[in-house]
């Protein structure tokens, strides 16, 4: 009889994925890469979600992460679309050239 | 269908009228432009004639009348109608004006030939004509109100109607501004009254106005006042009307004569209920601001050279005593006045311009004289128009003068002394006017070039303009057309008015209880509000010759000066200045009020300009220090939201634990 996985360990990869994108969002220039930082981020978090969703017999949970995959199709199509956009222009661009924004 | 159905028709004519003008006006041209103006006004007082009619055959209790034509302003409390109020005063009001007001329309007609701008003359008395209706016909005050800023504006309008001179543009502005502070006494009596009473429709506020607080009541009274003060020609704002007398001269009878400036006494004698609810100080101020105008007015006109402007002063003068006797609680008296005044005075004022027009432009009743021989009907009719307002009987202001005096008597002996002392100067200033343009030597000579076709065709007379204005103060006028007779349409006017002002103090006479018709047909308006005088018949007649004579001794005074030349006329600088209240006010203002002027302009750029001003550059400088945060780059705002979230999570977990 294969042990069964306790749920924390779940948690504690979720929350290692979630670090990684997070630091790799803050150190990264490339903005292709930091979007994929972003993607790991969203990923931790419909883990965790699943995960409580099991814990708690509440489908709740899992619902959400339907709906977080649909938001998050959408939101690689734009970001992609942008980004991709961008370097086309510039193909050395790094995020730090991208400061129209500054005050 | 009732007659009385149509009376939205009466103030309707006009503004038709006026719109037609405004779109066609010019290509109508001379004269059809001024005849369609006058027939407007004609018609409206065709329906007002038959209104009137309709109301004589009620019942006395029932002769009030209200048409509403459609909501205003309905906005939540307030609710005001377009709506109009037929009663017996309001019709009389309507009859004068639509009456007098087309014989001084077809006068126009004349008078303003050849003018450019013709037919902008008559737009702008048919809108006059509309406002003044809707001021006396409107069923609340807003309307009243809507009124009386349509005649100011078309005062202004009309003051300035020669606007390229200077000077005609600045006295319709100070006309303007002037009535503005009367305005402003409406206004405030207008929120009084709806703050009191919930609304502005005059038959709700009159029957309410037993329920009134003192105050209130004094308080909207005041106000209403002030408005009428301003609008009327009273002191201390009377100093626009002399000025008014730039305008052409049928505006000066019509508006400044006649109509407009008695709205302050019809709007006074509408809220008669209200006077009685106010304090008691109130009407004896009203009786002696009217009695001291009519004073100080009388006096100045002793001293004018215009001929416009002896008129004018003499006009502010009349109007004091409207106010004398409503200040005495003889509304009637003051409607009475009111009518016979917009007869007299009116036909003066249109005799004054037939000799302008007759003496090429010439005002300076100096360089006239002996012109009965050039203008007999001129002269006649403006000799009727001087005993009537001098006061002799049976003419129109002997009668209506007497009563208000009569009232005064009762009220006052001091009121009635300033009122007979008013009376004297009247007859000796209107004298001297007659005498100096009609009678006597001719002080100013005709020059003998264009003999044969110069007698008074009208086609010549605008060429002499520019040198009969052009002569110096001293220098004898020459004219280069003998004075004229002016054209029938200017004379037939002149001939109506003239009848009234002879026969109409048949209006009211004061002989038995059966010959006071205007009393009669007032009583539904006035109620008990019309002071009740206790005087002896004895005491009556007693008044009346001390005023006949009175009179007679000042039309003698000036025969023998300015006639005989027995005595050198007595004309002090101080009384042709007007007392110098014009050029204190000028004084005044150029020097200590300047400095008002400049410290509340200071008051305005330091502290007004100052707080919106700093608050701008608070919100700028913020942002100035703000923009450092704003790097541009994303890892940095990435940092912020991962730092914001590491924060909250340490909030949401220390709950948590402890």
């Amino acid at each position: 009889m294969v042990a069964a996985v306790e749920p924390a360990w779940y948690l504690i990869l979720a929350a290692m994925i979630f670090a990684i994108g997070a630091v790799g969002l803050l150190v990264r220039r490339n903005p292709l890469v930091m979007f994929m930082c972003v993607e790991l981020m969203l990923n931790a978090v419909t883990l965790t979600f699943v995960t409580f969703s099991r814990m708690l017999d509440d489908i709740g949970g899992q619902a959400v992460v339907v709906f977080v995959l649909v938001v998050a199709a959408a939101e690689v199509v734009v970001g992609l679309g942008i980004i991709v956009a961008i370097l086309r222009k510039r193909p050395s661009a790094t995020a730090d050239d991208l400061a129209l924004l500054k005050g | 269908m009732e007659i009385l159905d149509l009376v939205w028709l009466i103030p309707a004519l006009p503004l038709a009228g006026f719109l037609t003008l405004m779109v066609i006006g010019r290509r109508l041209g001379e004269p059809l432009a001024g005849l369609l103006a006058t027939a407007m006004v004609g018609g409206s007082f065709v329906v007002t004639v038959a209104a009137y009619l309709s109301l004589l055959g009620k019942a006395e209790e029932e002769r009030q009348f209200t048409q509403v034509l459609f909501d205003w302003i309905p906005a939540g409390g307030l609710s005001v109608d377009v709506g109009f109020l037929v009663d017996p005063l309001s019709i009389t009001m309507c009859l004068f004006i639509t009456g007098v007001g087309a014989l001084i329309h077809l006068y126009s007609v004349g008078y303003m030939h050849g003018d450019p701008n013709y037919s902008k003359f008559f737009v702008y008395l048919n809108l006059f004509a509309f406002s003044m209706l809707m001021l006396v016909l409107g069923n609340n005050l807003l309307i009243t109100f809507l009124g009386w800023e349509g005649v100011g504006a078309c005062s202004y309008l009309l003051i300035s109607f020669w606007f390229t001179d200077p000077e005609k543009a600045s006295a319709g502005k100070k006309a303007f501004v002037t009535n503005r502070i009367g305005d402003w006494g409406f206004m405030v009596a207008i929120f009084a009254s709806f703050a009191a009473l919930g609304s502005v429709t005059y038959t709700e506020i009159l029957s309410g106005a037993g329920g009134l607080a003192e105050t209130t009541a004094t308080l909207i009274a005041a106000t209403l006042f002030v408005g009428a003060i301003g609008k009327s020609a009273q002191f201390p704002l009377f100093v626009w009307l002399p000025d008014a007398m730039a305008g052409p001269t049928p505006v000066s009878a019509l508006i400044h004569a006649a109509t407009m400036v008695t709205s302050g006494v019809y709007l006074l004698t509408r809220i008669n209920p209200i006077i009685a609810e106010a304090a008691g100080w109130l009407a004896p101020t009203i009786a002696w601001v009217g009695a001291f105008t009519a004073f100080v007015a009388a006096t100045i006109a002793i001293s004018q050279r215009d001929i416009k402007r002896v008129l004018a002063y003499s006009t502010v003068s009349q109007l004091g005593y409207m106010f004398l006797a409503i200040g005495t609680g003889a509304y009637v008296a003051a409607v009475f006045h009111m009518i016979t005044h917009a007869f007299f005075k009116a036909l003066l004022f249109l005799g004054s311009g037939s000799v302008i027009h007759g003496m090429h432009a010439e005002q300076d009743m100096m360089r006239m004289g002996n012109l009965r021989k050039f203008m007999p009907i001129t002269a006649a009719t403006f000799i009727v128009g001087w005993l009537a307002i001098a006061g002799v009987p049976p003419f129109a202001g002997f009668w209506s003068k007497d009563e208000i005096l009569l009232y005064a008597f009762a009220e006052n002996p001091a009121l009635w002394l300033v009122g007979l002392v008013t009376a004297l100067l009247t007859a000796f200033y209107m004298s001297r006017q007659v005498f100096l343009v009609f009678f006597g030597e001719e002080r100013f000579e005709v020059e003998h070039a264009a003999a044969g076709d110069g007698d008074g065709t009208a086609d010549t007379e605008d060429i002499d303009e520019a040198d009969a204005a052009g002569a110096g103060d001293d220098e004898v006028l020459v004219l280069h057309d003998p004075p004229h007779e002016s054209p029938p349409t200017m004379t037939l006017p002149l001939v109506a008015l003239a009848g009234l002002a002879i026969i109409g103090g048949g209006l009211n006479l004061p002989f038995t209880g059966g010959t006071k018709f205007l009393e009669h047909w007032l009583h539904p308006v006035l109620g008990e509000n019309e002071a009740h005088i206790d005087v002896a018949t004895g005491t009556k007649v007693g008044l009346a010759v001390v005023a006949i004579v009175v009179a007679a001794v000042a039309i003698a005074a000036a025969y023998a000066i300015y006639l005989r030349k027995q005595r050198e006329p007595v004309e002090p600088e101080i009384l042709a200045e007007g007392w110098y209240y014009d050029r204190s006010i000028s004084a005044f203002m150029g020097g200590p009020g300047r400095m008002g002027f400049d410290a509340v302009a200071t008051f305005d750029r330091v502290v007004i300009d100052g707080a919106v001003n700093g608050v701008a550059s608070l919100v700028r400088r913020t942002g100035e220090g703000l923009r450092g945060s704003q790097t541009g780059f994303v890892r940095s705002y990435a940092l912020l939201i991962a730092g914001g979230a590491v924060v909250l999570l340490a909030y949401f977990l220390a709950q948590v634990t402890f």
